[in-house]
């Protein structure tokens, strides 16, 4: 399809829509079309609009990828290269990225309708960045020599898994990628990749990439469809050897109960969240309010970390609703192609409805609108940004992932209560502590029960930070060293030894 | 072709080591090598030399005192050029530069993922001046041409290119204290550097020590070795090119009993690193110790046992050995130089291990296939003729070489002596040139011990197939790295270093960035936490 259908009127004109290039599935190094010759639409979600029809793959399609990951597994050069050339793929691999951060940045924007300049700045660049921190990695994978109890002498190796299967949603579709993907080849391990239907044209740019970069074939295959087929088969494959899922909490069961099922792969699961973000009277409530903003509405809160309970303690909560309130106005939401847009639309028209009717269901619960909530006359998916107060533990809007700019404000009073409130929930994926009482800062942090802790920001994401979720957001780590684990398998090995001068 | 199948790094990329041999002219017992005539009319260097000053705060600049001191080709005894003289006011300009560019400068303050991203291009760059880098090097220093421009100047790379990746992944630990406090350790950049590298490998020292140094934030003084300037302050000024900001990296081209001194005993350098010999480390140590205490590591000489088992094929066991002992003309610190052969192969081995000797092609570094160049300079050349007298004179066998090649310049005929006692000097002394001491012995446990009995700690080689005999050799001998069946097997991941007198610390891999950091523990006492 030509770029032109892309179009809505004056605000694209902002950047040139690239053409679309790759709409097939890559298997073994090769673009192909799908077994069955079926394809799907991915919709521009500014317009509704279709952008290309991209290959369904199905399950016999990720037959075919396993099979291509699994000789290049067994039998192909990727787990046998020295860390040092793994890495100087992985390093050529993250220049192609950089070179073409303006490319991918579009796709992602058309597909997702995430910022564009946002994404050429930041996202996309740090795409980059995490894939060099990989491939720093590639010669870093280090087990240990043992302390055995006897004469013995003992270490451990660290192997790669095998064969990786990873799903990917649609709200970072560059950063879950190179995310799942970067630790996975400096692991020295294959791959079949199944993107997001809504979103995935930037994964298949990524696979020629790879090419480009000198990637051997059938390391990385990537298969576009849906989660029910080619999600559902790549969970059942008796010939993958680890699940790695990052999604929603319902499908995330489906994963590991497939898993289960199949041949008790190891499974890793980053899910959804319902994290508080927590405010208390000593902060400067100017610039907290600010930061609780960015922490709802940031990519259109369509992020499992969302800042989505808002809990104010009391003695401020009035100032800092008039903040939030006035901030909100000033929150532009439009074109993500323009520059001076803070939201563009939903990813879809399912999760534009499914945010819609939580708004009717807060409403109808009692919660107070102080802002937002109302629908756009514009075409597309988009919504006003949403502050509901008044809101209570026991609110569907407390409880449920939202998933979109809807913020929920809560008033506490102690320490002691809002950490019960808080971790009264059954996601535990983040959390943001709001204080400069050091004393607050250290127990809170303690208390939560929520895989990554912000102290006076939110959303710090680094290479080297590991996050994952307690509870039903999931287990595993991505990022930082920790997902290594994720790919790696631990072998223990033991030999006798005679005469050691030591032990 | 045995090379091919040592599983080395090393000698993965070298040009096989048999091909191209001098033929030697055989007489009289001991054979002799003929003089090649290539040696007389020096091959053209492909390269100039640019840069002959002192590196101070990213600029070239003159010694304070006007000096210079030639640098020499030894291949001819001849001046390459002359190079900047630094002295004590030369070490104190650049100690405060480096200082500045610590306390106030970008470099400490810069994301670890920016200080990664020159590293990287700095490596980038040396690669596509490969060939130049290392025609600087082997005129200077006298190693084969290819031996530079295939293992070392590649090596260089890929350390900076291992220690690249270090830079965003340097972590401390959160730590469980003994009651209700949070514990944590911020790994933080010492400071300024001093380090200062010895005249073997001019370039693979220099990635040694700067890489890990920069990887962590520090800056450097770096002092090269008189004999060998050159190379550092070429990839130096690289280093610039590559966006390294100024300061950071300082290099001060001098003497040890001046610039090194003065370095060492310097009250504003936070850490010295020195490799070189175990005399001039012992100085090294003592000047920082009556200055500010600055933390040393040192990697030093060594005696290192090869060790040849009874269960050995012999003639992978006289390759390997052969290799342990003769690279880079035998000044490696690490030098299999105490060849120990089990009795019953022992007659096998020195036949096979004298035919190989004669057979390594002595040469001109520059022309292809050279296996050994000159010895570095005069002094050394003098010093290991001197050794190899007191060999004979002691009583070992001279089974070949045993005087200089040709007529001009520093090199060295291959030598082997067997029937080598512990007690005589050439079993005892670090030789640094190409002169293999064979040693006979009858069980696991005397050799043990003997290999054990030495000043020095830095390296042992095992040579057997006998898993039992590999694990129990492995833990007993004393020394800082055994090779089990390979020998000179560097990577940027492996450390190294020695035990006793060899030195203290590791450098290389995961352990060298210690060498590069302070931990700082943070304590604070935590009011009603939900778990300890």
């Amino acid at each position: 399809m030509s770029s032109e259908s892309n179009g809505n009127g004056v605000e694209s004109s902002h950047v040139k829509i690239p053409q679309i290039k790759f709409t097939k599935l890559f298997i073994n190094g090769e673009f192909v079309e799908s077994l069955s010759g079926k394809t799907f639409e991915t919709i521009d979600p500014r317009t509704g609009e279709v952008i290309a029809k991209i290959s369904e793959g199905d399950k016999e399609d990720i037959d075919l990828a396993v099979k291509a990951a699994r000789q290049a597994f067994d039998h192909g050069p990727w787990p046998r290269l020295p860390g040092s050339e793994r890495r100087k793929i992985m390093l050529k691999f993250a220049d192609l990225i950089d070179e073409n951060v303006e490319e991918i940045a579009a796709l992602d924007t058309i597909d997702g309708g995430k910022l564009y300049h946002f994404g050429k700045i930041v996202e996309i660049p740090s795409a980059a960045e995490n894939f060099r921190y990989y491939a720093g990695a590639a010669d870093k994978i280090h087990g240990a020599t043992l302390k055995m109890s006897r004469e013995l002498q003992a270490y451990t190796l660290l192997e790669p898994i095998g064969v990786v299967g990873h799903i990917i949603p649609w709200n970072f579709p560059s950063q879950m990628f190179v995310m799942k993907v970067g630790p996975t080849l400096a692991a020295g391990c294959t791959m079949v990749v199944k993107p997001a239907e809504q979103t995935p044209l930037s994964a298949l740019y990524y696979a020629h990439l790879a090419k480009l970069a000198g990637l051997p074939d059938g390391v990385l295959n990537v298969v576009t469809g849906y989660g029910r087929t080619a999600g559902a088969a790549i969970s059942s494959h008796m010939d993958i050897d680890k699940v790695s899922f990052t999604g929603s909490t319902e499908v995330g069961r489906l994963v590991m109960q497939a898993a289960a099922l199949s041949n008790l792969k190891p499974v890793s699961l980053e899910l959804g969240g319902k994290s508080p973000f927590i405010v208390f009277d000593d902060v400067d409530v100017d610039k907290i309010a600010s930061l609780a903003l960015q922490g709802t509405f940031y990519n259109k809160g369509e992020i499992c970390v969302a800042g989505s309970r808002v809990f104010v303690q009391e003695g401020i909560y009035d100032k800092f609703l008039i903040k939030l309130v006035e901030k909100t106005k000033a929150w532009v939401v439009g074109d993500p192609f323009d520059p001076n847009v803070h939201q563009g639309p939903q990813v879809d028209k399912n999760q534009y409805e499914r945010i819609l009717k939580f708004i009717e269901i807060g409403k109808k619960e009692g919660a107070t609108l102080l802002a937002g909530g109302k629908l756009s006359n514009r075409k597309g998916y988009y919504i006003e940004p949403t502050i509901f107060t008044d809101v209570s533990d026991d609110m569907t809007i407390a409880k449920e992932e939202i998933f979109g700019p809807v913020m929920s404000v809560l008033k506490f009073k102690s320490v002691e209560e809002v950490i019960k409130r808080a971790n009264a929930t059954k996601y535990g994926l983040a959390a943001g502590i709001m204080t400069n009482d050091l004393n607050i800062a250290n127990r809170v942090s303690r208390s939560i029960r929520a895989g990554v802790i912000w102290i006076n920001c939110y959303f710090a994401f680094d290479k080297d930070l590991p996050y994952g979720g307690y509870k039903m957001s999931g287990f595993g780590r991505d990022m930082g060293l920790e997902s290594l684990n994720m790919y790696l398998q631990v072998k223990s090995v033991a030999t006798p030894i005679y005469n050691s001068p030591w032990l | 072709m045995a090379t091919r199948r040592i599983s080395s790094l090393v000698s993965r990329s070298l040009p096989v080591l048999s091909s191209g041999g001098k033929q030697p002219c055989r007489g009289r017992g001991i054979h002799r090598y003929s003089t090649a005539a290539s040696l007389e009319d020096p091959i053209k260097p492909p390269v100039s030399v640019q840069y002959d000053k002192l590196l101070i705060n990213g600029q070239f600049v003159n010694s304070a005192s006007g000096k210079t001191f030639p640098t020499l080709d030894p291949r001819t005894g001849e001046v390459i050029t002359n190079v900047a003289e630094g002295d004590a006011e030369d070490i104190n300009r650049a100690v405060s530069a480096a200082r500045k560019a610590f306390d106030e400068g970008p470099w400490p303050k810069m994301t670890a993922y920016e200080r990664q991203k020159i590293m990287l291009r700095f490596a980038d760059l040396v690669e596509k001046y490969n060939d130049e880098i290392a025609a600087l090097e082997t005129w200077d220093n006298g190693k084969p041409y290819e031996q530079s421009a295939q293992i070392e100047v590649p090596m260089f790379v890929r350390i900076f290119r291992y220690y690249a990746g270090w830079t965003d992944k340097i972590h401390g630990l959160t730590i469980p204290a003994d009651g209700p406090h949070h514990v944590q350790t911020l790994h933080e950049p010492i400071g300024v550097a001093g380090q200062i590298i010895p005249w073997n490998f001019p370039l693979l020292m220099f990635a040694w020590k700067v890489a890990p140094a920069l990887a962590c934030g520090n800056t450097v003084v770096l002092k090269t070795a008189e004999q060998t300037p050159l190379s550092a302050l070429l990839v130096s000024k690289l280093l610039h090119e590559a966006g390294l900001p100024e300061g950071v990296m300082n290099v001060v081209s001098g003497f040890g009993p001046t610039a090194g001194v003065a370095l060492c005993s310097h009250m504003d350098v936070d850490k010295l690193a020195f490799t070189g010999s175990t005399d001039t480390g012992k100085m090294v140590l003592e000047l920082a110790a009556k200055s500010n205490l600055k933390s040393v590591t040192l990697e030093l000489g060594g005696k290192s046992p090869f060790i040849v088992c009874e269960d050995a094929d012999v003639d992978k066991a006289v390759e390997l050995a052969h290799f342990a002992l003769f690279f880079n003309q035998g000044q490696c610190c690490c030098a299999g130089s105490r060849t120990y052969v089990h009795e019953n192969v022992y007659d096998e081995f020195i036949e096979k291990a004298k035919a190989r000797a004669l057979k390594r092609s002595v040469g001109d570094p520059f022309k292809a296939g050279m296996e050994q160049g000159p010895q570095i300079d005069e002094k050394q050349f003098e010093k290991i003729l001197k050794y190899i007298r007191s060999g004979t004179e002691s009583g070992a066998t001279l089974e070949t070489g045993g005087d200089r090649f040709g007529t001009k310049g520093y090199y060295i005929q291959p030598t082997v002596f067997s029937n080598v006692k512990d007690d005589m000097l050439i079993a005892q002394d670090e030789i640094f040139g190409p002169v293999q001491t064979v040693l006979k012995f009858k069980d696991l446990d005397e050799v043990i011990r003997r290999a054990n009995n030495s000043r020095y700690g830095l390296a042992a080689g095992v040579f057997t197939q006998n898993l039992d005999t590999a694990n129990t050799l492995m833990r007993a001998l004393r020394a800082g790295t055994v090779w089990i069946n390979c020998y000179d097997t560097f990577d940027a991941a492996i450390p190294f270093g020695g035990y006793k007198m060899s030195g203290i610390g590791r450098e290389k891999g995961e352990y060298s960035l210690k060498n590069y950091l302070q931990v700082k523990a943070v304590v604070t006492p935590l009011k009603n936490p939900a778990w300890l």
